[in-house]
């Protein structure tokens, strides 16, 4: 909570506040970070594997592997989604199922289908993206602006 | 009557006369399984939305609570009902089935007591001959309206709780056999300025411990009165923080009688958190395990305080702080009256 706001509190507020803290479970942030080390790690070395598979087994060189192989972990993902597994996954991996792109895929899914009773257009088409949507919106605002600093400083410093 | 500044004491003592409770999947694996009347094993209880399936309930427990008095469903004159739902719609689209003039009533989670408080008051003052109240929540559907969708993988801290699948219905009446109401306490609203909706009971406790404070003083009576007092879903940490507020307030009370519907319900293997929460999570308890244990004379005397953060997804992201509220109904049964 930001000071500015713990200033508006009464006195009494303020106490009981400092009560509850003491009496809340904290978060364990060190087991957590390790667990999401270690799912997160995990997920990226199926996509290895997965990456692997495709420049090996098929017509693909490093930089077009990139595509089918994000395309795959979304796949699984979904289905995981689907069957109602991956949410029990991340409750024990955190950010670990949360940030590699499965998460993603997560987010769009579950909405999709959660929405899903009030049908394709309003239901799973406004819906699908309810979470999604700021990841993408500042996914290619944040690539916008790193765009523009890197051509201004090719621009400018001739480099 | 009027009892004090907020407690009615209801010197008719309506009875209540029949109860019924319905849980979901989750709850009958839970502690207190045997206490329901119908359990499904399907949380969409074969219906097609989740929102569906939560007017269900309260349609079954209300029909269940019916069905064991024995009383003419033409001679129920009123229902009062409420959850956790957008304009309450599980609760008013069940009247529309039953069919019964009809009072919608939104407490959060403490719409349970509400009702109840409400409905004695009504029966006491001759206001009605056969009330029916209950309330219902729906663990999918609530979370739909309150946090992510259902499948999504955001990880919970350990201070938020678990929605309770289920449903509790009382059937109350001027005259009977039963457990009877004796009085109620309304709560005031209370905000400590606590804004993590993951961790409600946290924000709750002191609105608790406000209406159990209230409650004493206006009764005049002494803890001990009561076998059992009941809070609504603190859970975990709600229930230690209130305790120690009591404390410093200078009510103490043992483990034994001093106890929280939310962590009644499930066993300690469930990945449930800090506990459970929900209407349903008062309503499940009161109406079947605690009337149960009533009736089998394990229990004489009960004061229910069912507790709810009267919050809305809206209101937390534009960072508003969440404001609580508590209400207190005492039950008694057998002898002392």
């Amino acid at each position: 909570m930001s000071s500015n706001k713990k200033k508006k509190l009464t006195p009494v507020q303020q106490q009981y506040q400092q009560l509850e803290k003491n009496k809340e479970t904290k978060r364990p942030v060190l087991a957590n970070s390790i667990k999401a080390f270690l799912i997160g790690g995990f997920i990226c070395l199926i996509g290895q594997t997965i990456q692997t598979a495709y420049i090996y087994y098929f017509d693909f060189n490093e930089q077009t592997a990139g595509n089918p192989t994000v395309a795959t972990l979304i796949f699984i993902s979904m289905l995981l989604t689907g069957f109602g597994v991956y949410d029990r996954i991340a409750q024990f991996a955190g950010a670990g199922s949360a940030v590699p792109v499965t998460g993603f895929g997560n987010a769009v899914i579950s909405a999709a289908i959660e929405h899903r009773s009030e049908g394709f257009v309003l239901g799973v088409g406004g819906n699908m993206f309810k979470l999604a949507g700021s990841v993408i919106l500042f996914g290619v605002f944040s690539a916008f602006v790193i765009a523009l600093i890197k051509s201004i400083l090719i621009q400018w410093g001739g480099f | 009557m009027l009892r004090g500044h907020r407690t009615w004491e209801f010197e008719n003592k309506p009875v209540i006369i029949s109860s019924a409770t319905v849980g979901g999947p989750f709850e009958a694996n839970g502690k207190i399984a045997d206490d329901f009347d119908l359990l499904h094993e399907d949380l969409w209880l074969g219906q097609d939305s989740y929102e569906k399936a939560h007017q269900v309930l309260l349609e079954q427990a209300c029909e269940r609570a019916i069905e064991k008095s024995g009383v003419p469903k033409d001679n129920i004159q009123f229902l009062i009902a409420g959850d956790l739902i957008n304009q309450i719609t599980p609760s008013s689209f069940a009247s529309r089935t039953l069919s019964f003039p009809y009072l919608g009533i939104f407490g959060a989670c403490s719409t349970s007591m509400e009702g109840l408080a409400l409905g004695a008051f009504i029966v006491n003052g001759h206001g009605a001959k056969y009330l029916l109240t209950g309330t219902a929540s729906h663990n999918a559907a609530v979370e739909k309206q309150f946090r992510y969708p259902t499948e999504y993988g955001g990880q919970k801290p350990p201070t938020a709780q678990w929605t309770v699948t289920g449903s509790g219905a009382a059937l109350l009446c001027g005259e009977g056999m039963g457990p009877r109401v004796t009085s109620a306490t309304i709560g005031r609203v209370i905000d400590m300025g606590m804004s993590d909706p993951f961790n409600m009971g946290g924000a709750m406790a002191p609105a608790a411990v406000d209406t159990l404070e209230a409650h004493f003083k206006e009764r005049q009576i002494d803890p001990s009165y009561y076998d059992l007092i009941v809070t609504g879903d603190l859970g975990k940490i709600g229930h230690d923080v209130s305790k120690e507020l009591l404390k410093k307030h200078g009510i103490e009370l043992s483990e034994e009688i001093y106890q929280d519907c939310g962590l009644m319900l499930y066993t300690d293997d469930q990945p449930v958190l800090s506990g459970a929460s929900g209407c349903a999570s008062s309503a499940t308890v009161v109406y079947g395990h605690l009337l149960n244990r009533m009736k089998a004379g394990e229990l004489k005397r009960i004061l229910v305080v069912a507790t709810g953060a009267l919050l809305s997804p809206i209101t937390f992201q534009q960072n508003e702080t969440i404001p609580c509220i508590a209400h207190a109904v005492s039950i008694e049964y057998g002898g002392g009256y």
